[in-house]
């Protein structure tokens, strides 16, 4: 390990002490911060060359690779998607639980797994398939019990999950204990666990697509996911439960391996990697392919570290049990402010008129640039990224909280969305193809669409038909909304924006991006 | 070829779904709350808008005033102007040159309403565009204020899934108190479409002091009732609100929430599930 100086040492300490004292975080989220905080000083990675110039800079100042505070010394995979399937089946000799019989057992055997299912968030960001691993029980109580012990279970993980970037999956196909979810999430009004429904139009029946725009309405869940798409993209491996493919929906809208996950996720920031260029040959043909080599590069240390020197993969119950196997992990390889390098580069062209989202020359450059990162990924080879055929999966990462003047993935920025929706979505069809991993769009919705849902159905329906791989819905008016991926309570930014303390951590990641995100502003349809 | 106001390309307030929806020029009617008094009339080429438009959309040659859509920003300037009930902002479109801007939004839109102003007005241009839809499996639905005799036009039935029909008063004298026009018309289509399983919804205005509203809901639920089995009817009750109707006629009240109630409670007693306040 190489040795630190002792101002940086300095520096943390007197960091770890505002933690200590801080008003407004809880006791959870000090020792999280703690321990972020400790990881800083260790410096075990062999970075290559010219990352520090492109990493360690603000946002503001030209940061061009983001690696999301993942830490110095990774010590686990950043996502991790357990077998769940496996776990019902066979319980766990780690945690001493037999396989559950009933209702009861199921609901209290998941509560206590996710305790001890790590990520870079310290809790699960995926919390399972739960209407194929619940409907087997729910068939065997009556229908008041198994709503009232749904509740409590959904009650549960929202108190006790501390972020919502915690993701459960139902779908395609509609079951009795699909249709409870979608009921109790729309009673509760919490903003975790997030919720995605695999929908595919051969397996998903418009009722119960409607059941899920109607719970959306109240409570900005479930998403849709594009689910032939999905499974067309992750072929092989173990499944989720039958039909639901071999894939799952984790933390925002990460696409990821079932019984796997990701190692890793840094993200390029297009925007600022365009103000580098001189112009869009440069920026196409030197600057965007050298940074990209040294983003992969980075990530190749990560992931060696991860597998080859932490000692997760041979010493945690998950992977010694088999909830987790080591090659269903990949990485994302993430990118943010498509729109801004778009809208930069064409400045610098002399063409300052023409915007993302709008013009065709500007939409047509982003497929270009996309094209670059997408062949870039073809050709790099990571050796324990097998289950993605030895490379890393594009991911549209949704921002963080500081970001200013950077648009997540691939969207269009708020405030310059087209006038008409359907303008906004042939836009969408262009992109959404290139993220395996994850990608989305979100739309607020006029209120007058809780009296239509059909409205929200159809649009769902089409736009799967164009290839996209992912939409959520919210109504304008609800107390949870969706700030980028994740969901978070109004009502609880206001608490935190009167330095109340509030339970969960990424109440304050909604409130940062509220004010320098403008999320609240996006255009309602 | 009808005069085409608007188009309006995904809705979710004119029917089932997302549709769009076409609004054509002409009124034959003359309500004293229509909501958009600017689509009752017909231009006159008079040329006033001519000078108030801020982008030049507007120009006035050999006696008419025409109009470019893409210089357009919508400001309403012109319409702001008109001294007629018209707008200039028309164009004239057969249903060919009409249709392609309703495939633009497939495979969004499950299908089309036609609105107005009154579009049976223009009964060919509306069974021209409708089997147009229909090649394109698009349900088409017509939003109307009763005044065709359907029964005349089986063409036009025949490629139209259903309408949504406005009936603004029972009474006869009260229908022309607030239309300037008699209701029997409309009685008739009510009872026509009713019986042939093409009523889709059936609306009533609710203006305090001008419509006899109980009586209206009462009398045309009834009518609706026996011939549910053939489809499902929805019944709208749309509370009076002042935006955009005429100056001389924005005092009327807005009624209350227990009157609304009270109504939808009077069509649910005669048979009809299916009943919503607005």
């Amino acid at each position: 390990m190489r040795t630190i100086t002792m101002d940086r040492v300095n520096t943390t300490r007197e960091k770890m002490l505002d933690v200590v004292k801080s008003n407004t975080l809880t006791h959870e989220q000090k020792v999280a911060n703690m321990a972020i905080l400790a990881d800083s000083l260790l410096e075990v990675l062999e970075l290559p060359e010219g990352l520090s110039d492109l990493l360690e800079r603000d946002i503001t100042d030209g940061q061009c690779i983001c690696d999301l505070n993942e830490g110095h010394a990774p010590l686990r995979p950043r996502y991790i998607v357990p077998d769940y399937a496996k776990f019902m089946k066979e319980g766990s000799a780690f945690l001493e639980l037999p396989p559950p019989s009933d209702l009861y057992e199921a609901l209290n055997s998941l509560l206590i797994f996710y305790k001890h299912v790590p990520s870079v968030t310290n809790f699960p960001v995926y919390v399972g398939q739960l209407d194929v691993l619940l409907d087997p029980f729910v068939k065997d109580v009556d229908e008041a019990t198994a709503h009232k012990l749904i509740r409590l279970f959904f009650t549960h993980m929202d108190r006790t999950i501390l972020d919502s970037f915690s993701h459960a999956n139902i779908g395609p196909v509609p079951t009795k204990a699909g249709e409870i979810i979608l009921d109790v999430v729309g009673e509760l009004e919490d903003a975790v666990p997030n919720l995605t429904m695999k929908t595919d139009p051969a397996l998903t029946t418009d009722d119960f697509i409607l059941r899920g725009v109607k719970a959306a309405l109240h409570t900005a869940k479930p998403s849709f996911a594009n689910h032939p798409m999905f499974t067309a993209e992750f072929p092989s491996g173990i499944s989720a439960g039958k039909d639901a493919g071999n894939y799952v929906i984790a933390s925002c809208y990460n696409g990821l391996p079932y019984g796997g996950g990701s190692y890793t996720l840094s993200r390029l920031i297009l925007g600022n990697i365009a103000k580098r260029a001189s112009g869009i040959e440069d920026f196409c043909t030197k600057v965007l392919p050298q940074v990209c080599d040294i983003m992969a590069r980075y990530m190749d240390e990560r992931i060696r570290f991860i597998v080859e020197d932490s000692g997760f993969f041979e010493n945690n119950f998950l992977a010694k049990e088999g909830f987790i196997r080591r090659d269903r992990f990949s990485a994302m390889f993430g990118l943010v402010g498509l729109a801004e390098a778009v809208n930069c580069l064409l400045e610098k062209e002399g063409k300052k008129g023409q915007r993302f989202g709008h013009d065709k020359e500007a939409n047509e450059l982003g497929v270009r640039i996309m094209n670059i990162i997408n062949d870039f990924n073809a050709a790099h080879e990571n050796k324990y990224c097998e289950i993605s055929g030895g490379h890393f999966l594009l991911h549209a990462q949704v921002g963080i909280a500081s970001d200013i003047d950077v648009s997540p993935g691939t969207r269009i920025p708020i405030g310059e969305e087209p006038a008409e929706l359907r303008d906004h979505l042939e836009v969408l069809s262009h992109f959404h193809k290139y993220f395996v991993s994850g990608t989305g769009d979100i739309f607020p919705i006029d209120l007058t669409v809780h009296r239509n849902p059909d409205y929200v159905l159809d649009i769902i329906r089409g736009a799967f038909k164009e290839n996209l791989r992912y939409l959520s819905f919210y109504s304008a008016d609800s107390d949870v909304i969706r700030i980028t991926g994740y969901l978070v309570k109004r009502s609880e930014i206001d608490k935190l924006e009167a330095e109340q303390n509030v339970k969960h951590d990424t109440t304050a990641l909604g409130m940062g991006a509220k004010h320098n995100g403008k999320i609240l502003e996006r255009k309602v349809r | 070829m009808a005069p085409v106001n608007r188009i309006i390309r995904f809705s979710s307030v004119d029917g089932p779904g997302n549709r769009t929806v076409v609004f054509l020029q002409g009124c034959n009617m003359n309500c004293r709350y229509c909501h958009n008094p600017e689509t009752r009339a017909l231009c006159v080429h008079c040329g006033d808008c001519v000078d108030v438009c801020p982008t030049g959309a507007l120009s006035f040659s050999e006696g008419f005033v025409s109009y470019d859509h893409t210089k357009c920003i919508f400001c309403d300037a012109c319409i702001k102007t008109c001294r007629h009930d018209a707008s200039p902002r028309i164009r004239n479109l057969t249903a060919e040159e009409t249709f392609p801007e309703i495939e633009k939004q497939l495979p969004y839109i499950r299908g089309v309403t036609v609105s107005g102003g009154e579009c049976t007005l223009y009964p060919d241009y509306l069974t021209a565009l409708f089997s147009l839809c229909k090649e394109a499996g698009l349900t088409t639905l017509i939003d109307t204020n009763g005044t065709l005799d359907f029964a005349a036009y089986p063409a036009l039935l025949s490629v139209t899934d259903g309408v949504m029909l406005d009936v603004k008063s029972w009474d006869s004298s009260v229908h022309r108190s607030v239309t300037d026009t008699d209701n029997a018309d409309v009685l008739r289509s009510l009872s026509f479409l009713a019986e042939h399983g093409k009523l889709e919804e059936v609306r009533t205005v609710v203006v305090p002091g001008l419509v006899d509203a109980k009586y209206t809901v009462r009398e045309t639920a009834r009518v609706i009732a026996p011939h549910l089995s053939k489809r499902p009817v929805r019944y709208k009750i749309i509370a009076f609100r002042p935006m955009g109707v005429r100056e001389a006629f924005r005092s009327y009240e807005t009624p209350d929430t227990a009157l609304l109630s009270s109504l939808a409670d009077i069509a649910r007693a005669e048979g009809l599930s299916d009943v919503i306040i607005v």
